[in-house]
């Protein structure tokens, strides 16, 4: 039932007051004392080079098209398990099937070094 | 005076969300205290001692933590990206205390004509919702270690993605296994399943996947590679201070509390006691504080992993793993003809 959900947004509500109440304190409090020195990237004392915001490593990208790939089949999963015993063995069988299929493509991953770090 | 069932639908979980949050912030509040005094003795340290080392004394020593965070420079960065760097504490924060929404903390109480649930919203798919929940919290993370414009807090922000997407697959596929014994999403009803026998007994495998992907989730030793201190200074927390420091830091703390409150209401039995004995919130309270202390226990004694094991060991390991358990539940569920 969408009225089940009510609650959830009041919470929300209240979350979202705590995170700004918090965000408009620490403004307020505190010294306020900025330096050019103080408001550059740290790094480790040395002279900032460049900026951060650039390419980063394809790895990374390569692991979220991964996790949006599994996690999508996952998610087929949970009605499965939810009508698990009303299904029986036609159940485990459909399943069976695939994840056969999930597998298949699992292996060519694998042997791919889609999993390889480096 | 009668209220509008309207208002009561407004007011009632409006209460029950203030009790909720102020009770989680002060558990944050003293976890901190017990972490270091726990990681101290498995240490050989004496541990925080400038407040009060033993005696009520103490038990003031986050207060006197808080107090030196209100009072800290709250700056930022000039190159930062002032959205991204501002909201991304918030949303960290923000995510690990929605998650309690759906987590059943007592069985109902009767009072008069009035049941009081002992819970935020009673939705049918709680267990969706708590995946969705703990996926949001990536953005925090990410959010962070981008809009701060420092190399350190971009490759932390970029390592806890990957390291988090990775093992979420893991964790979603350990709970199905529970799924298919309860026949249901709704937290409330798992729970009262378990009265009796608890999940964990039929499903060890599955919560033993749950509980290596929820160090993983919370980027904890040995899985703290985004803070890793050695190599990234803070990780994503680099450029911040004052409050949104202590934002990040209660991100950390209460994400910890909500995966534990999952992983004892799904496979042992929220507030049910064993054997059925005396249930409410106090035997959740102490399976919570089970898992926190494994947590600080773990953190205290092993070492942590190089990158490339952690996704070699999520992706080559875990998975096939939770996929096999996933599979073999189903036959023998088949086979007993359940």
């Amino acid at each position: 039932m969408p009225i089940d959900f009510l609650p959830i947004l009041v919470m929300i509500a209240v979350v979202a007051a705590f995170a700004a109440i918090a965000l408009i304190l620490s403004g307020l409090t505190g010294p306020r004392r900025p330096t050019r020195a103080k408001l550059e990237p740290y790094e480790s004392g040395m002279p900032p080079f460049g900026s951060a915001m650039r390419r980063v490593s394809i790895k990374y990208f390569l692991t979220a098209v991964l996790f949006i790939l599994f996690d999508i089949e996952i998610i087929f999963f949970y009605p499965w398990a939810v009508l698990f015993r009303q299904l029986g063995l036609f159940g485990l069988i459909e399943m069976g099937i695939f994840i056969l299929i999930l597998l298949v493509g699992y292996v060519y991953i694998w042997r791919k070094g889609g999993f390889d770090w480096d | 005076m009668t209220l509008d069932p309207w208002m009561i639908a407004i007011i009632e979980p409006l209460v029950k969300s203030l009790v909720v949050i102020i009770a989680l912030l002060t558990l944050f509040a003293y976890l901190t205290l017990m972490e270091r005094i726990v990681i101290a003795k498995i240490q050989s340290r004496i541990g925080p001692n400038r407040v009060g080392r033993v005696g009520p004394l103490a038990l003031l020593q986050p207060i006197a933590d808080a107090v030196k965070m209100i009072m800290k420079e709250d700056f930022i960065p000039a190159q930062a990206d002032k959205l991204a760097y501002i909201l991304a504490p918030a949303i960290a924060v923000g995510t690990a205390l929605l998650a309690w929404a759906v987590i059943p903390l007592n069985p109902p109480v009767t009072i008069g004509d009035y049941t009081i649930h002992f819970q935020i919203a009673d939705i049918n798919v709680a267990v969706l919702y708590l995946l969705a929940i703990g996926s949001l919290s990536v953005y925090g993370i990410v959010l962070g270690g981008w809009g701060s414009n420092n190399k350190y807090s971009l490759l932390g922000g970029l390592r806890s993605t990957a390291q988090m997407v990775s093992y979420e697959i893991s964790l979603g596929l350990s709970l199905v296994g529970v799924l298919m014994i309860s026949q249901t999403l709704s937290l409330t009803k798992i729970v009262e399943q378990q009265s009796g026998w608890w999940f964990v007994i039929f499903q060890p495998v599955a919560f033993i996947i749950y509980f290596i992907c929820m160090l993983a989730e919370t980027n904890r030793l040995p899985f703290d590679l985004p803070e890793a201190e050695t190599e990234l200074v803070a990780g994503y927390q680099t450029e911040y201070s004052s409050l949104k420091f202590a934002l990040f830091y209660m991100a950390e703390y209460i994400h910890m509390l909500t995966v534990s409150a999952i992983a004892a209401t799904m496979f042992l039995g929220g507030y049910q006691g064993p054997f059925g004995i005396l249930p409410g919130v106090h035997w959740l309270f102490i399976k919570i504080m089970f898992f926190i202390f494994l947590f600080m226990w773990i953190r205290g004694t092993l070492p942590r992993f190089r990158y490339d094991q952690l996704m070699r060991f999520g992706w080559k390991f875990l998975l096939p793993l939770s996929l096999a358990n996933v599979f073999v539940t189903a036959v023998v569920l088949v086979w007993l003809g359940k």
